[in-house]
């Protein structure tokens, strides 16, 4: 008995986990699949009606404009912080004396909660007494700076506080990336008098090819999961002009009492997630195994 | 000629150089403005009386600076109908945090060992099925977990927000701790095994004294996701056991009353102090977390 024990120890201590796994990931997975297929409202029903929650979810207006806005917040997030966080890293890495203090300056939103960053950027857009205020205060009176509450604009808030919560963090990736390239290219580069800026877009960025992989997977994942931040600065709105899949998820789940609609929207989202992330995860692990 | 001109050039570029070093510091610094300003403008504006607040310019230093927001936030603000300001809980994330850390980062410890050291047949497939459930966006899991809370009699409670916690951090503690232990020879197992050491006694004496750094790293991760999380916190609460984002927000966007811009800000100070020490005292061990999450290998 005690041998037996000793001998499948490992799977004894790893069972519990990887069944817990199984069944609040995929188990779980897979309730939200079958509940999406049928006519559940307020409490799940499990009798399977077709695709009739979807079909419901792509005439939503209020979807459509939660997928239009994950197009606009995604793309402008992705780009802008990649480009933003580049630039940081390559002027950090240009042997600064307080390099370790403007890292940790650069970084310290990523530790913060979305619902602090949310709290605060409320505040500093809020027409009435943040920038706008100040601005006309410095004798600009036709200044208007009103996107938080303004339909057409709202969304962009959204990205300027995640801009700011996300991109020392794609700094970080960016210039541990730029640190490993290999040091003797740079200097025969250098040798050869190539000017800086041709060795950084010759040679150095290119190499980081991976990097820019990893930075776009991480902030693809965090701008389709975007939630909390939405909350805390617009609640969705002004109307629902600022929702996204997740807060419409929310919101079918927990205050519109419409389960089908809730486990149709979170399936579209994991569909995303996953034509994202799988194959960058079997790349990564196919190439380790190799 | 060459002779001549040489010199002149050399100080040119010098020059050129000297600007440019300028140019750099200064962007430098601009940037650094724009990350430091919204905590500036949180902070001040938390130290001022709210007829402050009114008059004044967002940017400007408090004339006279008070505490009474602070002390309004942390005892005293409105979450709802409750008055009794963040400290609640700000104890209730307390109390979910820290079990919920020290279980998953037990549980991902063990699990690392036994993927990384003692590879069994279909231990690579389980390790690869752990490693997506990182991946899901949680609300693919919200609606049967709110039901199973419920059948199992801890939904809306503390230990059911604890038991979420550690459930979907167990893909990212086992990930970081099997990452760590791969880099160990597998010899030293070996050898240990030859010497009649099983296999808790390896992980106790072997494994373990090794681990500090990348318990560290585990700990600050899955305290800092914990801490912050709002998702679950909203979805698995009810009044009295949210957590302190939920009543960050509910503090935020309560409609009795004057609307306090000081304690709104004094309040998310209070609700990011705690990462933002653990950030500021073990940074470095912050930013492999963060790393290790995005570049696996």
């Amino acid at each position: 008995m005690s041998e037996w024990l000793e001998n499948h120890l490992p799977k004894v201590v790893l069972a519990p986990s990887f069944i817990a796994v199984l069944i609040f990931v995929y188990g779980f997975i897979g309730w939200t699949a079958w509940v999406s297929l049928t006519r559940s409202k307020l409490l799940p029903k499990y009798e399977i009606k077709g695709f009739i929650q979807y079909e419901r979810l792509f005439d939503s207006p209020r979807w459509d404009t939660a997928i239009n806005n994950l197009y606009i917040f995604g793309a402008l997030f992705i780009v802008i912080a990649m480009v933003l966080g580049l630039l940081l890293a390559i002027l950090l890495d240009q042997k600064i004396r307080v390099e370790g203090a403007i890292r940790t300056i650069y970084l310290y939103p990523m530790a913060l909660s979305m619902i602090v960053t949310g709290t605060a950027w409320k505040w500093i857009l809020n027409p009435g007494l943040g920038i706008e205020a100040m601005v006309q205060g410095w004798g600009f009176p036709n200044f208007e700076f009103d996107w938080l509450v303004n339909p057409d604009y709202a969304i962009y808030t959204i990205v300027l506080a995640a801009i700011w919560q996300s991109s020392g963090f794609v700094m970080a990736l960016f210039l541990a990336g730029l640190r490993s390239v290999d040091g003797e290219i740079i200097k025969a580069a250098q040798v050869d008098g190539i000017p800086t800026w041709r060795i950084y877009t010759a040679i150095i960025i290119p190499s980081m090819a991976p990097i820019f992989l990893s930075a776009f997977i991480v902030l693809a994942h965090l701008a389709i999961k975007s939630f909390d931040l939405v909350i805390a600065l617009t609640g969705g709105g002004p109307g629902y002009a600022t929702d996204m899949p997740a807060t419409y998820m929310y919101a079918m789940a927990f205050s519109r009492g419409d389960i089908g609609q809730a486990a149709s929207s979170a399936m579209i989202m994991m569909l995303v997630v996953f034509a994202i992330v799988v194959p960058y995860l079997y790349s990564e692990l196919r190439a380790k195994n190799d | 000629m060459t002779d001549l001109s040489m010199p002149q050039t050399r100080t040119q570029s010098a020059m050129g150089k000297i600007a440019l070093r300028w140019l750099l510091y200064v962007l430098l610094g601009l940037f650094a403005l724009y990350y430091l300003m919204p905590l500036f403008v949180m902070l001040t504006t938390s130290l001022k009386s709210l007829e402050e607040i009114r008059t004044g310019s967002l940017m400007s230093l408090p004339r006279e600076v008070s505490l009474d927001a602070w002390k309004t936030a942390w005892s005293g603000a409105c979450t709802g109908i409750q008055c009794e300001g963040l400290r609640p809980y700000f104890w209730n994330s307390v109390l979910i945090a820290v079990p919920a850390v020290a279980i998953s980062t037990l549980l991902g410890a063990l699990n690392g060992y036994v993927v990384a050291q003692w590879r069994f047949k279909g231990a690579n497939i389980i390790f690869s099925l752990m490693l997506f459930g990182c991946f899901i966006p949680f609300q693919v899991v919200l609606l049967p977990m709110a039901r199973l809370l419920g059948i199992m009699g801890i939904a809306g409670t503390i230990p059911g927000l604890i038991f979420v916690h550690v459930i979907y951090g167990l893909g990212f503690t086992t990930l970081f701790f099997r990452n760590y232990y791969v880099t160990i020879p597998a010899e030293l197992t070996k050898a240990a095994r030859v010497d009649g050491a099983g296999f808790l006694r390896i992980f106790w004496s072997i494994f373990l004294p090794l681990s500090l750094p990348i318990i560290v790293v585990t700990v600050i991760w899955q305290f800092t996701q914990i801490w912050n999380d709002f998702l679950f916190g909203v979805s698995f609460s009810q009044a009295g056991t949210q957590p302190v984002t939920v009543a960050l927000n509910n503090i935020v966007n309560s409609t009795t009353g004057v609307k306090e811009y000081n304690v709104d800000m004094a309040a998310a100070i209070i609700a990011g102090l705690p990462t933002l020490l653990v950030y500021v005292v073990a940074g470095k061990y912050f930013i492999r977390g963060l790393t290790a999450g995005s570049v696996k290998g």
